[in-house]
């Protein structure tokens, strides 16, 4: 193997893994608070990506400045949905949950296929085009933008929750809902925020990965079982595992197209995914779900 | 109620001589759809272990009897026995980890997930069982070779099957491993302090639903005469299975067949009147609303809120 | 012959020591008391006798079979059915269906353990909500369909988890007369319990265990004198009848 090849694959998906990690902690943050376990964080994720399309096609907008708008949006349709209708069920049990996000999901997904057909789309940046020199490797400019800009958005994100007393109350609820509950903190106004945030971070990264990869809107499902892989790895409920969790999985990924043929690569991913639910669904860092 | 039920069946048998060739169509997808949902009823609905994989088994099921009938000649009225035998191996194996390793909710879920899509995309990417292309099926016609000429013979055994798997559930229902797949539903702990082997009964149910979606596909292969890996193993598929029972009620006899009755014309209309313009996804939006629905006002399904509204009439 | 011997039961639970070699033997027809503070380590005990845990170490045997390793079910089928401290009926099924489910591991046929089912349902006094939903009751209802389902099983030993907790004075004089009916009809009942006029009145023997050890055991007189015990548990202010 040319070790050229692997140091190039190694470095590609290190970068890459800075949007599964901003990903990943979308739906860590909202598992983590209130036990709901997003089945439409992956189609979420194309509409972000299509925003940022249609900011792009329409208005002119780089998707490296448009993914605010995506981000905002998003975070707007997490409020939506967790005020309108999961707060209805947080007393049900879990596969009424699950259905209903898995109805969210059906309704997004279709959503897009109806509004933008089922071709794949691709976002063109003026950056997506140019590249870097390290060596003997080559960076896309592109891929190292939203590498950075995610990296950001975590951090802005990990301030968020480490300093402000919204972001402190979210991680309280997620310690201890009954806890929160009983020192007065807003519970429902907690929990819409935290869905909000998930979701802008998915929006924000579909946004940010748009120059880079083709999509479409039957991509929803490989991204949130991609999603539920990292959570489940890292560990559900865990912001650090989350972190961590994108950039491994990401480098595994790219290390399984490199010596594997890229369909295969799908059946790394379910492999994985079972081989966690088997021996750690608590995942590295974890609690166990309910 | 017997009087009603004999009726019903009565008319359904004499339909085909009755209405087009269309609307006969449309039925067996209904009967076909019913059935499917009525197999996975067993272990997804009385017993509530919620998989969103079970197009796995169709497609297992599918594939083995095309396969034999094309490659040993064998008659797929055999065949969805071997069909069926080996979907019932895949659940088995499914269901021994999901259980002995204790997947619940959220993580039985991406489970069966998991395995349908491993599925898909072997298919997709093993030449030697058709790879992306899939599988045809010749016509020919014969009986022999489960195919028909006539329409109307297809209809009676999609209704042969959903009559039969329907009153098979309302066996479960009125025997110890209905009332134990029910308390299992609600409380497994409190099971097995009472002498109920709640893995033996989960795997059961999982073995039979399997089995049963299994031959399922046989009759998919045959009727379809083709088998696309993303069609019979995808994610739409088990969606397909899995909304009639829970919009028509989970874990009762009646649900998946109100539940196709009320689908299967709803995913026809929204097919035939805006496929053409585009709108490919547009059932699929319904599926969603509806599940959606159905969570929010209905948990228990449309057939349970049916019988409340009947039983506040006066007698 | 006894009925239950348990020797060196040791259960451990990351750093804590839940409970550190526990000897306890009941015969036919006793009723022992297990008495202690909260976090003792009693319905620990309930859990590996139950098979809901797995000791560490430590043998338990039961009828003279050997219990260790074997899973819940197959230990009520053997005859030692137990309650939960925190009642789980099933909330969608009527009293007399929860109760049936239970009655079905003795009558395979649904119609028999109906009638079975019915038999013990009268029998703790919940007739009249036969049709009920169990998700419907008040908490000292529940607390007898806990019971009668445990009673459907036809064990030879009961083991009753804080079956009074919650319940006020008229109910626990009712879930009294019950358990000592039960006993009286030959079941061995095994009692976590806080209240301390009921345990005391009920039981032959009493245990006392405190952080996980037993620091006590006899009869319910000698138990309430017992200096260790006062000190860890029932404080200088309790008086047993027996002694006022």
């Amino acid at each position: 193997m040319d070790p050229t090849l692997i140091g190039q694959g190694l470095l590609s998906g290190f970068l890459f893994g800075g949007v599964y990690s901003l990903m990943a902690v979308g739906l860590t943050l909202i598992f983590g608070v209130m036990r709901v376990v997003n089945f439409a964080h992956g189609d979420m994720m194309v509409w972000g990506m299509y925003l940022a399309w249609l900011l792009s096609a329409r208005a002119g907008i780089d998707p490296y400045l448009g993914f605010v708008v995506c981000a905002a949006a998003l975070f707007l349709l997490g409020l939506v949905v967790q005020r309108g209708l999961v707060e209805r069920i947080v007393d049900a049990p879990h596969e009424m949950q699950i259905l209903l996000m898995l109805g969210v999901a059906l309704v997004l997904e279709n959503a897009a296929l109806v509004a933008f057909g089922p071709d794949p789309a691709r976002v063109r940046s003026p950056l997506s085009q140019a590249t870097l020199w390290l060596g003997p490797i080559f960076v896309d400019v592109a891929r190292l933008l939203t590498f950075g800009l995610a990296m950001v958005l975590t951090a802005a994100l990990w301030l968020f929750l480490a300093r402000t007393d919204l972001g402190r109350t979210m991680r309280a609820a997620a310690d201890n809902p009954y806890g929160a509950r009983v020192i007065g903190a807003d519970v429902r106004r907690v929990y819409a925020a935290a869905f909000g945030v998930g979701a802008a971070c998915v929006g924000a990264a579909g946004a940010l990965v748009s120059p880079i990869l083709p999509f479409q809107p039957t991509s929803g499902l490989g991204l949130s079982v991609t999603s539920f892989n990292i959570v489940i790895i890292g560990g559900m409920g865990s912001l650090p595992g989350a972190f961590v969790g994108g950039i491994l999985v990401s480098v595994a990924e790219s290390m399984g197209a490199v010596f594997l043929s890229p369909s295969m690569k799908e059946l790394v991913s379910f492999g994985l995914l079972i081989a966690i639910l088997l021996f750690r669904p608590a995942g590295l860092f974890g609690k166990t779900a309910g | 109620m017997k009087l009603l039920a004999l009726l019903a069946v009565a008319v359904l048998a004499a339909l085909p001589w009755i209405v087009g060739s269309y609307l006969v169509t449309v039925l067996i997808f209904i009967f076909f759809y019913a059935y499917l949902g009525q197999a996975w009823n067993i272990v997804g609905g009385y017993a509530g272990q919620l998989s969103v994989g079970h197009a796995a088994f169709v497609g297992v099921g599918g594939y083995a009897a095309a396969l034999l009938s094309a490659h040993a000649g064998l008659s797929p009225w055999i065949g969805m026995w071997i069909g069926g035998a080996l979907a019932a191996a895949l659940g088995a194996v499914i269901g021994y980890l999901g259980f002995r390793f204790g997947l619940r909710g959220f993580y039985f879920v991406l489970l069966t997930v998991a395995f349908a899509e491993i599925c898909r995309v072997v298919a997709l990417n093993v030449d030697a069982v058709g790879g992306a292309l899939g599988l045809y099926i010749t016509f020919t016609g014969n009986p022999r070779q489960f195919q028909f000429q006539d329409n109307r013979a297809y209809y009676y055994v999609a209704l042969a099957l959903m009559l039969g798997s329907t009153a098979l559930v309302r066996s479960i229902e009125r025997h110890r491993f209905g009332a134990y797949l029910t308390a299992i539903r609600q409380d497994e702990s409190a099971c097995e302090a009472l002498g109920v082997d709640t893995l033996r009964v989960k795997m059961l149910a999982m073995i039979l639903s399997s089995f049963l979606t299994g031959v399922g596909g046989t009759f998919y292969a045959f009727y379809l005469f083709s088998l696309q890996p993303n069609a019979v193993f995808g994610i739409p598929l088990s969606v397909e299975i899995i909304i009639r029972p829970i919009v028509g009620g989970a874990g009762t006899v009646m649900g998946p067949i109100l539940g196709s009755f009320i689908l299967s014309p709803l995913a026809e209309i929204s097919r035939t009147y805006f496929a053409q313009g585009g709108w490919n996804g547009l059932h699929l939006i319904v599926y969603g609303l509806l599940l959606i629905a159905v969570v929010l006002f209905l948990p228990q399904g449309a057939y349970p809120a049916l019988l409340r509204l009947v039983r506040r009439r006066p007698a | 012959m006894s009925l239950l011997e348990v020797s060196g039961l040791r259960k451990r639970f990351g750093g804590l020591l839940a409970v550190d070699g526990l000897d306890l033997s009941m015969s036919e027809g006793e009723m022992l008391g297990l008495i202690g503070p909260n976090g003792a380590g009693k319905t620990t005990v309930f859990n590996l006798l139950s098979g809901f845990l797995t000791p560490d170490a430590g043998e338990i045997r039961f009828g003279g079979r050997n219990l260790v390793g074997l899973k819940p079910h197959a230990i009520c089928r053997l005859g030692m059915a137990r309650t939960f401290q925190i009642v789980r009926p099933f909330p969608q099924l009527s009293v007399l269906d929860n109760v049936r489910v239970a009655a079905l591991a003795r009558h395979p046929a649904m119609p028999r353990a109906l009638e079975a089912a019915r038999a013990v349902v009268e029998r703790v006094g919940l007739g009249a909500r036969a049709r009920e939903l169990a998700g419907g009751l008040t908490l000292a209802d529940r607390k007898r369909l806990e019971l009668a389902r445990a009673l459907a099983t036809e064990p030879t030993l009961l083991l009753l988890d804080e079956v009074m907790a919650g319940l006020n004075a008229t109910e626990i004089d009712v879930m009294v007369r019950l358990i000592g009916a039960v006993n009286g009809g030959g079941i061995s009942v095994l009692l976590i319990e806080h209240n301390m006029r009921a345990v005391m009145s009920l039981s032959h023997r009493i245990i006392v265990l405190s952080f996980g050890e037993k620091i006590s055991s006899g009869t319910p007189r000698d138990v309430a004198a017992d200096r260790r015990v006062i000190e860890a548990y029932l404080g200088e202010e309790y008086v047993h009848p027996a002694q006022a």
